[in-house]
């Protein structure tokens, strides 16, 4: 086993040791972890077993194994990259709702007013 | 005669909303300004000015300052709604204008156009980097949206209470300026533009749209034409 194997593989037992970490704390519901450990032992699997990217990269007509692991990574990542610009713009409009709704009540009862019942900055 | 609000998004800008204030209260039934989370005096100097103000405890945007304002002024029970910068590049009397020209029932929307020759020829002129800019965002906003207006990025413009209950802005930012023009096409309104002379002080052109935020409206606006 070449070093770079035992490198990625002792990477991989900590990426999923963070996942079940996370699980176990609450923070992350089971189809989410399923997803993460499946990925995970995947690159185990490929890390152990090269010669299965080789297959993978001939039935696709890619070149070599490891253009296909590149491949597909940067594809997940550009995938990842969109959904979570896409959960910021989400929360920007959450936080514009919210701090729009707090600054409307301002119309009911003026800063500074006796009906002013904000707790104060 | 209906109810006329003046809505005015304000960040950070203790130098110039005092006196924009005072101007304004003029030629409106009511002032609103919106101090969009600033840090400075705006809100209090604002009030004391005579204006109606409503704050964001955190800084939102243009866009998001301008919902906020529309939401208030229909909650004060405007009729007719026109919303002017607070950097003090727009004239009250224009936004007096803009209310007669809403009054005829006639109008959804009306665009004060620093583009359009009329009145107030030769009272100031856009400075020609900006006639650029606004080309620019002319083009684009046309391209996006299919509406073409002589200035799509000016601040001064106006509201039906109609129009504005139907209006949804959705963007925070700069780029707002260009949504409403989309809402043009989307709900098929009405529009008139009338011709406002641009006043650019040291001050307004410090603090209006840069180079580099310009090109990043222009990319925001792209992606939220193809995926947003």
């Amino acid at each position: 086993m070449h070093k770079i194997q035992v490198l990625l593989i002792c990477f991989a037992l900590f990426a999923l040791s963070r996942v079940f970490l996370s699980f176990r704390r609450g923070g992350m519901p089971v189809p989410h972890l399923m997803v993460w450990v499946a990925f995970w032992a995947g690159v185990i699997f490929v890390v152990v077993q090269p010669e299965t990217t080789s297959t993978i990269a001939r039935v696709l007509g890619v070149g070599r194994g490891a253009d296909v692991v590149i491949y597909l990574a940067l594809a997940l990542l550009f995938y990842l990259l969109f959904r979570m610009l896409g959960k910021i713009e989400d929360l920007e409009r959450q936080i514009t709702r919210v701090v729009r709704a707090a600054a409307l009540r301002d119309l009911d009862a003026p800063p500074g007013s006796d009906d002013d019942k904000r707790p104060r900055a | 005669m209906g109810k006329n609000v003046i809505v005015i998004p304000a960040y950070n800008e203790e130098t110039t909303v005092a006196q924009v204030v005072r101007d304004a209260v003029r030629s409106a039934d009511v002032v609103l300004v919106v101090d969009d989370g600033s840090r400075d005096r705006t809100a209090e100097l604002a009030r004391d000015a005579g204006a109606v103000v409503v704050r964001h405890a955190v800084n939102r945007g243009l866009g998001g300052a301008l919902g906020t304002g529309i939401a208030a002024a229909l909650k004060l029970g405007a009729d007719s709604i026109v919303t002017m910068d607070a950097d003090g590049q727009h004239r009250a009397v224009d936004a007096g204008r803009v209310f007669e020209r809403l009054a005829g029932g006639d109008i959804d929307f009306v665009i004060g156009s620093r583009m359009l020759r009329g009145q107030g020829d030769g009272e100031g002129k856009m400075p020609i980097r900006r006639v650029l800019f606004n080309g620019i965002g002319n083009l684009l906003t046309y391209m996006l949206f299919g509406v073409w207006v002589s200035d799509s990025q000016s601040g001064l413009r106006g509201l039906s209470r109609s129009a504005a209950e139907k209006i949804d802005l959705r963007t925070n930012g700069m780029e707002v300026s260009s949504e409403f023009i989309k809402e043009i096409r989307d709900r098929r309104w009405r529009v008139a533009e009338i011709p406002i002379p641009a006043i650019y002080t040291a001050y307004s052109m410090s603090k209006g749209q840069s180079f580099l935020v310009g090109v990043k409206t222009a990319a925001k606006l792209i992606i939220r034409r193809f995926i947003g």
